[in-house]
This record gives C-alpha cells, sequence and structure tokens, in this order.
C-alpha cells in the first residue's frame, strides 16, 4: 500500500506540478509561454556553471579510485557501512553530503555515471543526494550573515537530521527498490 | 576543508596508485573522466530548463505567495517566539517555502532575510535564538517537493526512469526534517544548550 502510493507520487509528480502552476499562471495573467522559456535560459547558465566544478571533482575521484585507493578506503569503513545498512561504497557520500555541495554532487554524478543510475547504489545514492542540504555550509553562511559566533545546539541538530535522512534513505530504499 | 580532502584524494591516489602498478589506467581513465564529466554537465540542461522555467512561472504569478500562506498557520506553530504580525514570520514562511521549491537562487536571500529579522528579535545578538535554530534546522535538513537537480543528474546519466526516486525522496525530507525540528525542540531545553542558567530551587 505504502509502496504503491510513492510510486503513485514519483510518476504523478511532475506531470501535476506542471498542470498546478502553469494553469495557476495563466489564470493569474502570466504570458506562461515567454516566462518559461526566460526561466529555461537559466537551465543553460546553470549547466555551464556546474561544469569546471565537476570535472574538478571528476579528476579526484578519478585517480582516487582507478588506483585502488576507493577500495581500501571502503574496505576499512565496511564495519561501519554494515551497521548503518549501507553499501560501503556510498560511506564517502555520508561524510561529504554534510560538508561539500558542489563536492557530494561531483560524487553523486561519478557514482551514477560509473554504478548506473538505476543500479540500487544509485537510486540509494540520488535519494540521499536530494533529501538534505550541506549542513556546515548553510550554517556558516547564514549564521555568518548576522555575525552570530554562539551558535548552541544549531550543529549538533543539522547533523542529526543529515544522519536521520542516510539512514531513513536506506530503509525507504531498501523496501523500494529491492537490491 | 574540501580543499584537503581534494588535496588528499588526488595525492594519496597517485601515490597508491603507484605503489599498486596502476599508475597507467589512472592516467587513461582520468582523460575519459574529465571528458564524461564535461558530456555529463551538459546533459543537466534540458531538466534543469524544464524546472528553472516551470519556477519562473511560479514566481511571476504569484504561487509561492499562495504556497506561504497555505503553511503559514502550521508554520506558526513550530515558531511560538515569533509573535504574530511580526515581519520575521512571513520572511521565514518565504524563505522555507522557496527551498521546499528547490529554487536555490531565491530561497538563499530569503533565508538571509529571514536570519536579518530574527535577529531583529533577538534579545542576545551575539548567541543563536530557539527561533533561528529551529529555522536552520529546517533550511539544512532540506523538505523537499521535487528534486529537480537529481533528476537532472540522472536523466543525463541515462536512467531509464529518472522520476522514481522522487516519492521516496520526499518521504526521507519529510523525515529528515520531522527529526531537525523535534532535536530542535528538545535539545533547546538541555542545560548544556539553554541561554541563561536553569534556575535553583
Amino acid at each position: 500500500m505504502f509502496l504503491e502510493i510513492l510510486e503513485i507520487v514519483s510518476r504523478w509528480a511532475i506531470p501535476f506540478l506542471l498542470l498546478v502552476i502553469i494553469t495557476y499562471g495563466y489564470l493569474r495573467g502570466v504570458k506562461v509561454y515567454e516566462v518559461f522559456v526566460e526561466g529555461a535560459q537559466e537551465g543553460f547558465e546553470t549547466a555551464i556553471r556546474v561544469m569546471p566544478y565537476m570535472v574538478t571533482i571528476f579528476v579526484a575521484i578519478s585517480i582516487f579510485r582507478t588506483s585502488g585507493a576507493m577500495d581500501l578506503l571502503a574496505r576499512a569503513l565496511l564495519p561501519l557501512a554494515q551497521r548503518l545498512g549501507l553499501p560501503a561504497e556510498l560511506m564517502p557520500l555520508v561524510f561529504l553530503r554534510s560538508i561539500s555541495g558542489s563536492g557530494s554532487l561531483g560524487l553523486v554524478t561519478e557514482i551514477l555515471n560509473h554504478y548506473g543510475p538505476d543500479s540500487f547504489v544509485g537510486r540509494l545514492a540520488s535519494v540521499m543526494m536530494g533529501s538534505s542540504e550541506t549542513t556546515f555550509y548553510v550554517l556558516a553562511v547564514y549564521f555568518g550573515s548576522v555575525s552570530i559566533r554562539k551558535t548552541r545546539h544549531a550543529l549538533p541538530v543539522g547533523l542529526l537530521a543529515d544522519l536521520v535522512a542516510m539512514i531513513m534513505a536506506v530503509v525507504v530504499c531498501r523496501r523500494v527498490f529491492s537490491p | 576543508m574540501i580543499n584537503s580532502v581534494w588535496f588528499f584524494m588526488v595525492v594519496v591516489g597517485i601515490l597508491v596508485a603507484g605503489f599498486n602498478g596502476r599508475i597507467d589506467s589512472v592516467s587513461t581513465e582520468l582523460i575519459l573522466a574529465v571528458r564524461e564529466a564535461v558530456e555529463l554537465a551538459l546533459g543537466l540542461i534540458g531538466v534543469m530548463s524544464l524546472w528553472l522555467g516551470l519556477m519562473r512561472i511560479a514566481e511571476r504569478s504569484g504561487f509561492v505567495e499562495f504556497l506561504a500562506r497555505a503553511v503559514q498557520p502550521f508554520l506558526r506553530r513550530i515558531f511560538p517566539e515569533i509573535p504574530p504580525g511580526h515581519p520575521a514570520m512571513g520572511a521565514v514562511v518565504m524563505a522555507l517555502t522557496a527551498g521546499a521549491l528547490g529554487l536555490g537562487n531565491a530561497s538563499t536571500p530569503l533565508g538571509l532575510k529571514a536570519m536579518k529579522e530574527l535577529q531583529a528579535l533577538n534579545p542576545h545578538p551575539e548567541i543563536a535564538s530557539n527561533a533561528m535554530v529551529t529555522f536552520l534546522a529546517v533550511e539544512t535538513s532540506s523538505i523537499t517537493i521535487l528534486p529537480a537537480t537529481v533528476l537532472a543528474l540522472r536523466a543525463s546519466a541515462g536512467s531509464a526512469d529518472p522520476a522514481e526516486i522522487i516519492g521516496p525522496t520526499i518521504i526521507v525530507s519529510l523525515v529528515g526534517t520531522i527529526a531537525g525540528v523535534l532535536a530542535a525542540k528538545i535539545l533547546e531545553r538541555l542545560p548544556a544548550y539553554r541561554i541563561d542558567p536553569p534556575h535553583r530551587n
């Protein structure tokens, strides 16, 4: 029952949003065609902006992986990965997700490329990536903007939320996409 | 920190490859990898344009404000410290709604504005207030309606069904956010994190 709901949500999310937002816009007198094109323009800029970050992180990951260093690391982290129910290849992502947005984006891209986007690892990495934010970065920027140094429980809370999301991602993905 | 991580991976990788005798593969794979990086980045354009086009309509039509107003009564309960009618409430609601829609470019300035308003309410300007921590708990756990970037990545990598992860992502991000808010509410009362020392009778 639960799995069916998730599947319906996945299938209907894009068409539903298209329907609702474009209809709302049209009824409010927005020139939907022109405005859509305007927004789409940013898509190009975003992809071009991302490219150097992608190249940079791929350099590091390619060297690290081809050399065999990644395997060594995965083997070292295996006990911890097993405790969390994660494939060992995703351990680096667990840490990187809270630390660096561009880094984790590049890592997920490389994982999708290497293992295939429709593999269990690929799907799990996708869910992990989409369900949380770069905690350290957000805290630094937001608190920095009001010059607050004493952040009290903000960091533990942020990291806890990230951890819960990672574990939940494993649980949900195991139910939905049996490995 | 990413500096150290990147440095570590490149240098340790090369050294390990030297020991393993895999230096040749490292060079050939590297050239392939950087080309793949460019192709994958280009492949993002389609889905990103789709999403950003749609979001532009949402912004222009007032859809974001409409959503924010629908969400406000609920958000008010998590931010009891904000007096009703104070601009901080509106700013927080807008920032979180934009974040949920994945409007990264819009949600960051809105979020910074929300912080400024919350700071105006803050009796101890050098210390994070409970409302601030709660706000950031929701921000960093990112409650997502549609993970546009991940969708774009999956499409670019040739997935047969890029959208299949949407349902799971929504549920997981929701649980993460709930956990974050609960943690914020619980931890803010702990003696270690309280602003004033606990009174002793």
